[in-house]
């Protein structure tokens, strides 16, 4: 069968002197690459040791998320979209959620929406966590990974608290939570982001200043804030490149507006700009979290939403700032239990597509560093 | 007589649009009949279209539907459970539609372009119907004198009982205006839309990933084949004709040798 996939073969007629030289080498790299941070295949052009141009090959891990979406209940399809970003399930849930309560014309209560903010401000920094732990892997120091999955454990043991799971959590619902705060619970965020601070100076004493990681990232990966915008690249890597622009702060949504934080970013666009904007944002989570836990409503945690959902006939767009980038929900109701289309707006796979772009003229080796840095996920990529 | 009971009801939610939503809540309707069900069951099987309705109504109100239950097993007239139910339906909120939008920038528009749009607003977003032949230019007006420098997204939904079944979808925003609007066209199945790669570079993935599960071409897209399903695949699964078990058992069965994946 026809590979269509692969770079077009070279030609021994018309491309001989090429070959004699052998100046240009095309390698395959993945689907199962460690550093590809899940199963992606990328098709390397290199001349030597310096990129001349590759090709992503995805689609490996592709459920048809959408497809299945169409399938299921406003309810059933909920907990599918932890699924896609596994590594960021509660923001994906809370995307999810909002888009149906849009369409469905309600509003979760005042209580409810602050502990979504706590919880998704704690998938932000999980999220984060996990990226630089494995980002720093790839680059080749190991220490960060066993510091940051170990302060990540905490976060994910107040998630098992709340909800029982602590990975694909399903931590929200349409219309509001399914479950109350556990007693203690604002005690154990605070206590953790207190615990949490001196952990993030100390992964920035591990790498900040570190001779071996400045000369990895600095200047590696460079993306314009003009080329960012052109691809729709979104998340810490358009902010790394200049432009000072999150959703929670654009078109803020859930009950972002009322908290105080600032929205980090670099001047560069490299694969260092990208680490630091990522550090500034695990320490604005934690201020937006010790603010949402201090001014903690009492009240309802369900708005009134039907048991049996079926939205009026419309369409809805609506969109949150996921750890990655813009997450987008696409729904299309007729009228029935089901929505006639959902569609996602995945930040990794829009993301990805930068990748050319980033690492044409680098080594090898950097591209390694660029596929950490621009924190993809493969379940979201395939969907 | 139990199994007579069930061959009425599964052809209600089939009037419903949708077989499988409505299947967690049969099983519930049947239960709340069955205690009843030898006295009900001669008026089901001669008037087939009648209980078809509450059986429809009563997941939409359990609660009301609940309490005849105990009532039922003292020999109510079948009618009674589905009466409560009826009236508890209609006093809804009213259902919002979408209302004509209007700004500085759709009255410049229309002023060059006439009825080849026509803008909408919904729930607070807005979006606007082009006409096909307008699509480019309207993109590429947006994109470079209303400044609507971001594709968010590209995307089509499939409506096959209509002429024009698909719809193509632009969600675009403006980062110095910092407003969000859709574009939709109405296009034939085999049509073909102008690609809008020149004008977003990002549009490549997301036109690949529609003409993967839709099978709409982009004319004058760089390289227009398969994003995340193999090359070789057969059908574009999002369709609404491509029913969810439904696969590829040829490329399966060629790939994996394996009969069918199912």
């Amino acid at each position: 069968m026809a590979d269509q996939n692969t770079l077009s073969p070279l030609d021994l007629e018309t491309h001989d002197k090429t070959f004699l030289d052998a100046n240009e080498l095309v390698i395959n790299m993945g689907p199962q690459h460690p550093a590809t941070h899940g199963v992606l295949r990328v098709i390397l052009r290199l001349d030597g040791e310096k990129v001349l141009g590759l090709e992503c090959v995805i689609g490996y891990l592709h459920r048809g998320v959408e497809k299945i979406g169409e399938h299921r209940t406003y309810t059933m399809f909920n907990p599918y979209v932890d699924r896609m970003d596994y590594v960021a399930a509660v923001s994906n849930g809370l995307g999810y959620c909002e888009a149906v309560e849009k369409l469905l014309n309600v509003e979760a209560p005042p209580r409810a929406q602050h502990v979504r903010v706590i919880l998704t401000e704690l998938n932000r920094i999980a999220s984060h966590q996990l990226w630089l732990g494995t980002h720093a892997l790839d680059i080749g120091a190991i220490t960060p990974l066993f510091y940051t999955f170990r302060d990540r454990e905490e976060i994910l043991k107040i998630y098992e608290k709340y909800c029982g799971a602590r990975l694909t959590t399903h931590a929200f619902r349409i219309g509001g939570l399914q479950y109350e705060t556990y007693a203690g619970f604002e005690k154990e965020v605070k206590n953790f982001l207190n615990f949490l601070k001196p952990k993030i100076d100390e992964y920035e004493e591990l790498l900040t200043t570190n001779r071996i990681w400045v000369e990895r990232t600095k200047g590696i990966g460079k993306i314009s804030a003009e080329d960012c915008i052109a691809l729709g690249v979104t998340g810490p890597v358009l902010r790394a490149s200049g432009v000072k622009w999150d959703l929670r702060k654009a078109q803020p949504y859930a009950n972002y507006k009322n908290f105080d934080f600032e929205i980090p970013t670099g001047q560069h666009g490299d694969t260092y700009d990208r680490y630091l904007v990522r550090m500034v944002e695990m320490r604005q989570s934690v201020r937006i979290i010790e603010q949402a836990v201090d001014a903690l409503p009492e009240g309802p945690i369900m708005a009134k939403v039907p048991k049996v959902m079926k939205p009026p006939v419309g369409e809805v767009y609506h969109s949150i700032e996921a750890p990655k980038g813009e997450l987008g929900y696409f729904i299309v109701s007729d009228g029935s239990t089901q929505p006639y289309r959902m569609r996602v707006r995945p930040p990794s796979f829009v993301n990805l597509q930068a990748l050319d772009l980033m690492c044409r003229g680098q080594l090898v080796a950097d591209v390694i560093a660029v596929i950490g840095t621009l924190d993809i996920v493969l379940g979201e990529v395939d969907r | 007589m139990p199994e007579e009971t069930k061959p009425p009801l599964p052809p209600s939610p089939e009037g419903e649009a949708k077989p499988t939503a409505e299947k967690p809540a049969v099983p519930g309707g049947v239960k709340s009949t069955t205690s009843g069900s030898v006295q009900t069951d001669p008026n089901a099987s001669t008037t087939k279209a009648e209980p078809a309705q509450p059986a429809a109504a009563k997941p939409a109100a359990p609660a009301a539907a609940a309490p005849p239950k105990p009532a039922a097993a003292g020999a109510t007239p079948p009618a009674a459970p589905g009466a409560p139910a009826k009236p508890a339906a209609p006093p809804k909120a009213p259902v919002p539609t979408p209302v004509p939008w209007d700004s500085p920038m759709i009255a410049k528009l229309r002023g060059a372009y006439g009825s080849g749009i026509e803008p909408l607003s919904y729930l607070g977003q807005n979006y606007m119907i082009v006409d096909q032949s307008l699509i480019p230019e309207i993109l590429q007006v947006l994109r470079n004198e209303e400044r609507f420098d971001y594709c968010v997204d590209i995307t089509a939904v499939h409506y096959p009982q209509r002429e024009k079944q698909f719809e193509v979808v632009w969600v675009l925003y403006s980062f110095p205006r910092n407003e969000r609007i859709r574009v939709k066209t109405l296009i034939k199945d085999g049509e073909a839309v102008p690609s809008s790669v020149p004008i977003w570079a990002g549009a490549d993935w997301l036109e690949r990933e529609v003409f993967d599960m839709f099978g709409i071409r982009f004319g004058g897209h760089p390289d227009l084949k398969r994003i995340l399903l193999p090359e070789g695949w057969k059908g574009h699964p999002l369709r609404k004709d491509y029913g969810i078990l439904q696969q590829d058992n040829e490329w399966v069965q060629i790939n994996l040798g394996i009969e069918s994946g199912q």
